[in-house]
C-alpha cells in the first residue's frame, strides 16, 4: 500500500483520505447508467455482471482484504438464491422480503462456519472451504423434496417490486434492481474498508502472527468478516433468483466458486473496484467468447488467467495504478 | 447378507483407491518439497490418457506398450512447464500458483476439446485383461487385479527408493528441511525438477490406467482434481505411505458409499475429509 507522507504519521487523517470520493468513482458509476441507453437489449447481462460484481465484492472483503482463501464461497451465493427461492414458492415472494430472508440466512451459516475458518490457514483452509461448499451441494442435490435436486427449483414466483414494477424479459427492472443493491452494498463495504476494523483486516492479511500480539484479535475479526462476507453473497444469489426466477444447482457448484476467484483477481484483489472491474471484463468475454466457440471458451480464460498471473500480479487494476504512478513520477 | 458382496466392495474399493494414489502420490511430494500447490497434476493424468487412446486407436500399438509412453509424455511435458513456468512461482503466494495451475488447467480442457471432442473416449482393453475370476463366492475383475499389482509394485519400488537410495535420501531431506538441505549442498532444484517429473509421470500413468475404470472426456482434469486433493490433504504432504493410507480409506469409503447408501452419492466422503482436515489440519502422517 503506498501511503503519501504527510498521512502516514496520523493514521485518522489517513482514513479519511481514503475515504473522499474520487472524481474515478464519480465517472464509474455515471457510467453503470449507460447501458440503459446505450445497450438497451443487453440490460440481461448488464444485470448479470451486476450480482456478478456483488459476488466477486463479497469474496473481496474475506480474500483481499482478510486474505482468506476460499473456494467454497458459491455456498453462501446459492444458500441465498435456494431461501429465495423458496419462499417465493410457498407465497412469499415480495423481492424485499426476499432480500431480507436469503442474506440472513447465508449470514447464519457464515457465521456458524466461521468458528471453523478462523482457526485454518494455507491450504487446509482452502481444502476446507472446498469440501464445505461440496457438502453443500451434495446435499441439496439429495434433498429432492426440498430443492428439486438437479432439475432445478420448480415453481419460483417473485412478486413485482413495491407491488408495481415486474421483472420483464427485456431486464429493466432486472438491472435498476441489481444496480441499486449493489450501489448500496457498495456504500456499506467502502465504509467498511476505510474503518479502523479495514485497517485491522489488512494488518491480519499481511501478518496473522503479529496482529493478535500488538492486541487486535485476529480470531474475532475473521469470524465478523466472513459473515459480512457471507450476507454480501447470500444478497447477489438472492437478487439472481429473484431477476431470473429460477434456482438450479448451478449455483452452489464448484464452477461458481472458482470462477469468482479469477474474476476477482483479474479485475485486482485488496481493492474495491476489483470486483467490479473484474466481473465487467470476465462476463463480457466469456459473452462474446462463447457466442464464437463455446467449447474452446475454457483455453482463453485459462490463457488470461495465466498472463495475469505471470504479467500483472496485482489484476489489472494494480497495473493501471502502478502505470499511473510511474508516470506521476515521471511528470513531476 | 452373505460375505460375498462386502468383499467384492472392499475389494473394488481397493482397486480404485490404487488408482488414486498412482494419480496423486506426485503431488503429495511435490508439495511437500517445494510448497507449490500445482492444481494441474491431474492434467497432466489426462495427457497420459489420452496418448494411451491415440497409440491405442490410431496407431493400433497394443494396450501394456502405451503404459510407458503414458508416463514419458506426461513427464516430459511437466518438466517443460516447471522450467518455463512453475519455477518462477516458488516464493510467490499460494492465490498465484492456485490461479496459475488453475489457467493451465483451464487450458488443457480446451486444447482436448479442440483435439479430441468433448466425447467420452472409446478404449479396448486386451482380452487378458477383460471378465472376472470367481473366488470365495465373489467375483473379482480380471482388471481390477491387475491394478491392484501395479499399484502395489509401485508403492514398494517408491517406499524402496525413497528410504535406500541416495536420491530418495536428498528427497526425504527436502521434504524435511528444504532450507538445511540447500545449507548441506544438496541440489534441491535438481531433486526436485527429477521429483516432479516422476511424480507427474505416475500421474500421466494412472490417467491411463483410469480410462478403464472411470472413461476419459475433457472433463478429466477437474472431476479428479478434487479427489487427488483430498487425498494429498487426508494424506499429509510429502508422505507417500499417508498417501497410500488415504487413497485406500477414500476408494473404499466412495465404493462402498456408492454400494450401500446411493441416495447420500458423494455426500460422505466430502464429509469424512472435513471431519478429518479439522481433526488433524497437517494431515494423518503429516508432521507439520
Amino acid at each position: 500500500m503506498a501511503v503519501s507522507s504527510s498521512a502516514a504519521f496520523d493514521p485518522n487523517l489517513y482514513l479519511q483520505a481514503q475515504t473522499r470520493w474520487q472524481p474515478i468513482e464519480y465517472a464509474f458509476w455515471a457510467a453503470t447508467l449507460l447501458p440503459f441507453l446505450l445497450f438497451p437489449h443487453h440490460l440481461v447481462l448488464a444485470s448479470q455482471i451486476a450480482i456478478t460484481a456483488l459476488f466477486a465484492l463479497s469474496l473481496d472483503l474475506i480474500l483481499g482484504y482478510a486474505g482468506i482463501v476460499s473456494l467454497g464461497h458459491a455456498a453462501f451465493f446459492g444458500l441465498g438464491a435456494y431461501t429465495a427461492g423458496i419462499m417465493s414458492k410457498y407465497g412469499w415472494g415480495d423481492p424485499f422480503v426476499g432480500l431480507l430472508v436469503g442474506p440472513a440466512v447465508a449470514g447464519l451459516a457464515g457465521y456458524a462456519t466461521s468458528f471453523i475458518i478462523s482457526r485454518f490457514r494455507h491450504l487446509p483452509l482452502i481444502m476446507i472451504t472446498m469440501g464445505l461448499g461440496f457438502l453443500l451441494l451434495e446435499a441439496a442435490n439429495s434433498a429432492e423434496w426440498l430443492t428439486g435436486g438437479s432439475d432445478g427449483l420448480q415453481g419460483v414466483r417473485i412478486g413485482p417490486l413495491f407491488g408495481r414494477l415486474r421483472f420483464d424479459l427485456w431486464g429493466y427492472t432486472s438491472y435498476a434492481y441489481s444496480l441499486c443493491v449493489l450501489f448500496l452494498v457498495f456504500l456499506v463495504t467502502r465504509r467498511l474498508i476505510n474503518s479502523p476494523f479495514g485497517l485491522a483486516l489488512r494488518g491480519i492479511r499481511e501478518n496473522p502472527v503479529r496482529m493478535p500480539a500488538i492486541g487486535a484479535p485476529s480470531r474475532s475479526h475473521i469470524r465478523t468478516i466472513y459473515t459480512i462476507s457471507a450476507i454480501v453473497a447470500g444478497i447477489a444469489g438472492t437478487v439472481l433468483a429473484q431477476t431470473t426466477s429460477t434456482v438450479s444447482l448451478g449455483v452452489l457448484d464448484f464452477q461458481r466458486s472458482a470462477e469468482v476467484v479469477i474474476i476477482l483477481v483479474l479485475g485486482g484483489a485488496g481493492r474495491l473496484y476489483g470486483g467490479l472491474v473484474g466481473a465487467i471484463i470476465f462476463m463480457v468475454a466469456r459473452d462474446q467468447f462463447s457466442g464464437i466457440a463455446p467449447q474452446y471458451w475454457y483455453f482463453w480464460i485459462g490463457a488470461l488467467l495465466v498472463s495475469v498471473v505471470m504479467l500483472l500480479p496485482n489484476g489489472i487494476l494494480g497495473g493501471l495504478a502502478r502505470l499511473t504512478s510511474s508516470w506521476r513520477d515521471k511528470a513531476s | 447378507m452373505t460375505l460375498g458382496p462386502i468383499f467384492g466392495v472392499l475389494f473394488d474399493g481397493v482397486a480404485y483407491g490404487m488408482l488414486l494414489f498412482l494419480l496423486s502420490v506426485g503431488l503429495s511430494v511435490t508439495l511437500g518439497m517445494m510448497n507449490f500447490v500445482n492444481l494441474a497434476h491431474c492434467a497432466f493424468a489426462m495427457l497420459g490418457g489420452y496418448v494411451t487412446v491415440t497409440l491405442i486407436n490410431v496407431y493400433g500399438w497394443p494396450f501394456l506398450a502405451t503404459l510407458p509412453l503414458a508416463f514419458l509424455a506426461a513427464a516430459i511435458a511437466s518438466v517443460a512447464l516447471e522450467r518455463t513456468l512453475y519455477r518462477r512461482l516458488y516464493r510467490a503466494s499460494e492465490l498465484d500458483q492456485v490461479l496459475l495451475t488453475i489457467g493451465l488447467t483451464f487450458m488443457s480442457v480446451g486444447a482436448a476439446a479442440y483435439v479430441f471432442g468433448t466425447i467420452q473416449q472409446p478404449v479396448q482393453t486386451p482380452s487378458y485383461l477383460r471378465g472376472s475370476i470367481g473366488f470365495l463366492g465373489a467375483s473379482f475383475g480380471v482388471y481390477r487385479l491387475f491394478l491392484v499389482g501395479v499399484g502395489l509394485s509401485i508403492t514398494l519400488l517408491l517406499a524402496f527408493a525413497l528410504e535406500y537410495t541416495r536420491f530418495g535420501a536428498q528427497v526425504r531431506a527436502a521434504v524435511d528441511n528444504q532450507r538445511m538441505a540447500r545449507g548441506l549442498g544438496i541440489n534441491v532444484d535438481l531433486a526436485f525438477a527429477i521429483t516432479f517429473a516422476l511424480g507427474s509421470g505416475l500421474a500421466g500413468l494412472g490417467g491411463a490406467l483410469a480410462i478403464e475404470v472411470v472413461g476419459l472426456d475433457p472433463a478429466f482434469a477437474f472431476a479428479y482434481l478434487v479427489y487427488v486433493l483430498i487425498v494429498v490433504s487426508v494424506g499429509g504432504l510429502g508422505s507417500v505411505g499417508g498417501s497410500f493410507a488415504a487413497a485406500i480409506l477414500l476408494g473404499v469409503t466412495d465404493i462402498a458409499g456408492k454400494y450401500y447408501v446411493p441416495q447420500v452419492g458423494a455426500f460422505l466422503i466430502y464429509l469424512m475429509m472435513v471431519v478429518l482436515l479439522m481433526w488433524r489440519p497437517a494431515g494423518l502422517f503429516g508432521r507439520r
